[in-house]
């Protein structure tokens, strides 16, 4: 699975930190980082973080297309 | 509910009524979909209005949600003005009559109105219209006062001070957001105002306007002429339940549900096939008093009406929502992010108030326990103390 942040959009809401933690995280200067392959297994609670953003600046894709369907 | 019969009907198209909508279709719905709502526009998001589009730092395609491929019959522009429960139908201003199995109710809030007459330069912000109408009239010259100095009272002036509007704003409370988040939140958030250059003040309530026919300013209650060419009240917003008066539905400042997002009868019972979602809901929590809570939060819209629309497609197997509340307020580039309940706390915990750095991070306890936490510009703190809540919520016997 892929998942793209896009970093001009995100406004640190950590919705998706909260959602899938092991996936998306703020580091100690309070910026988001995420891992841009997580595992399959973790596909269903990616896609509910990423529709809990409230910007959308979330995308889900096996090839990192297209955004969610919130 | 299969398709062929009446389907399910959506009085709502704003953010709780979207996401049910999506949430139906993700979970195999493929009846027919009715969504009503008394505006003409289609579903779009409302934190947007007193933010970007406000500041004129983006358009409206910025507050759109997405609603296209989902199968809706679209009846917009429509109040819904009556529900029949025992004959499964919503009746629409006009007379005519929308039948259904299934009903969501996600009619949101109605900001609360000024008590008594007022000049035609006085008004609320709750639409893209509203928004529409006090983007273009920012940063002409007219002197705007902004009645509250809570999260909406509190953008408006911001966005107004970035497009150069001189700004009144005036709150009863000692604080801006005092009884939401305490003193110290609220001293933070005044210092913000004060640095902006608008002109705040607090102990002050609005006795009267001036000017009959066109707005030439107000009438403080410490006697204070203030002159102003546009207002907008920001008092509060009430559950929009009017509509629902008489259907035999549990109303209390809300629409009453139970942990499954059900809309419960007069008699304390679920009534079957009807759900709420939203702002319009008010709902139990383990951390609310026995009245429960009704919360005007993006957050809490999108989450129960995931819940409601899997358990109006799955009565048998409902889910339970108990969230951990999330919300947020931008100011002169403060992102301030809280979770759970500030405002059920006794006592606060100041770890970090640094309004000139724009960061603040407060701990909100009641009988010891963390109910609460807000930060600025300190995300990463927030998601622990997101956990921290979480894993208190979590040992909370269902
Ligand atoms: C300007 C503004 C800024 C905000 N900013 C933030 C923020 O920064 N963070 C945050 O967490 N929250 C914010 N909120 C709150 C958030 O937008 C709301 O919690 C959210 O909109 C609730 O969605 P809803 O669908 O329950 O209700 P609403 O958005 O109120 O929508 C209800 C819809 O129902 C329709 N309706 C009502 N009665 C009827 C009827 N009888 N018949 C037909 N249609 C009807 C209305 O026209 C409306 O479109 C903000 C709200 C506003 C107004
Ligand atoms: S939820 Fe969206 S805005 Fe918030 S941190 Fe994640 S990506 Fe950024």
């Amino acid at each position: 699975m892929q998942v793209h942040v896009d970093l001009a959009v995100c406004q640190s809401h950590g919705q998706c930190v909260f959602g899938a933690p092991d996936v998306f995280s703020f580091d100690d200067d309070d910026q988001l980082r995420y891992s841009p392959s997580p595992p399959e297994e973790r596909r269903a609670d990616v896609i509910r973080a990423a529709s809990a953003c409230p910007v959308r600046a979330i995308t889900v894709g096996p090839s990192g297309s297209g955004r969610p369907a919130a | 509910m299969t398709a062929g019969d009446a389907g399910i009907v959506v009085v709502g198209a704003s953010l709780a009524g979207q996401r049910a909508c999506a949430a139906l279709r993700r979970h195999g719905y493929r009846g027919r979909l009715t969504v009503v709502d008394a505006e003409p526009h289609l579903p779009y998001d409302r934190p947007p209005l007193s933010k970007e589009l406000l500041a004129a730092t983006a358009d409206e395609s910025a507050a759109a949600l997405p609603s296209a491929g989902l199968g809706i019959d679209w009846v917009l522009g429509r109040r819904a003005r009556r529900l029949d429960v025992p004959g499964r139908t919503v009746e629409l201003d006009g007379g005519d009559v929308l039948p259904f199995t299934g009903l969501v109710v996600a009619t949101g809030s109605a900001p609360n109105p000024w008590p008594g007459t007022h000049p035609p330069e006085v008004g609320v912000f709750r639409t893209l219209d509203d928004a529409r109408a006090l983007r273009h009239r920012l940063g002409g010259g007219d002197r705007l006062l902004v009645i509250g100095a809570g999260f909406l009272g509190g953008e408006l002036a911001a966005a107004a001070r970035g497009r150069g509007t001189s700004v009144e704003l005036v709150e009863a409370q000692p604080q801006p957001l005092r009884s939401a988040l305490g003193p110290v939140a609220g001293e933070f958030v005044a210092a913000l105002h004060r640095a902006a250059g608008v002109s705040l003040r607090t102990r002050t309530r609005v006795g009267s306007f001036t000017g009959d026919h066109r707005l030439t300013g107000a009438i403080l209650s410490d006697g204070t002429r203030v002159a102003a060419d546009l207002a907008v009240v920001a008092l509060g917003a009430s559950p929009r339940t009017g509509w629902l008066a008489g259907a035999g539905l549990r109303i209390n400042r809300g629409l009453v549900c139970d942990r499954h997002a059900r809309a419960l009868g007069t008699d304390g019972a679920p009534v079957p096939g009807i759900v709420v979602a939203g702002d319009v809901a008010r709902w139990p929590h383990p951390w609310a008093g026995p009245d429960g809570a009704v919360l005007g939060h993006w957050t809490h819209a999108v989450e129960q009406a995931e819940v409601a629309a899997r358990n109006l497609l799955d009565p048998a197997h409902p889910a339970t929502y108990r969230p951990v509340p999330s919300f947020w307020s931008d100011l002169y580039g403060v992102r301030l992010r809280a979770v759970g309940f500030p405002a059920f706390a006794d006592t606060v915990e100041v770890h970090e108030n640094d309004p000139d750095g724009g960061r603040l991070d407060i701990a909100y306890r009641r009988d010891g326990e963390l109910v609460g936490a807000l930060t600025g510009n300190r995300p990463g703190r927030l998601a622990a103390y997101r956990a921290q809540l979480a894993e208190a919520l979590g040992r909370v016997p269902a």
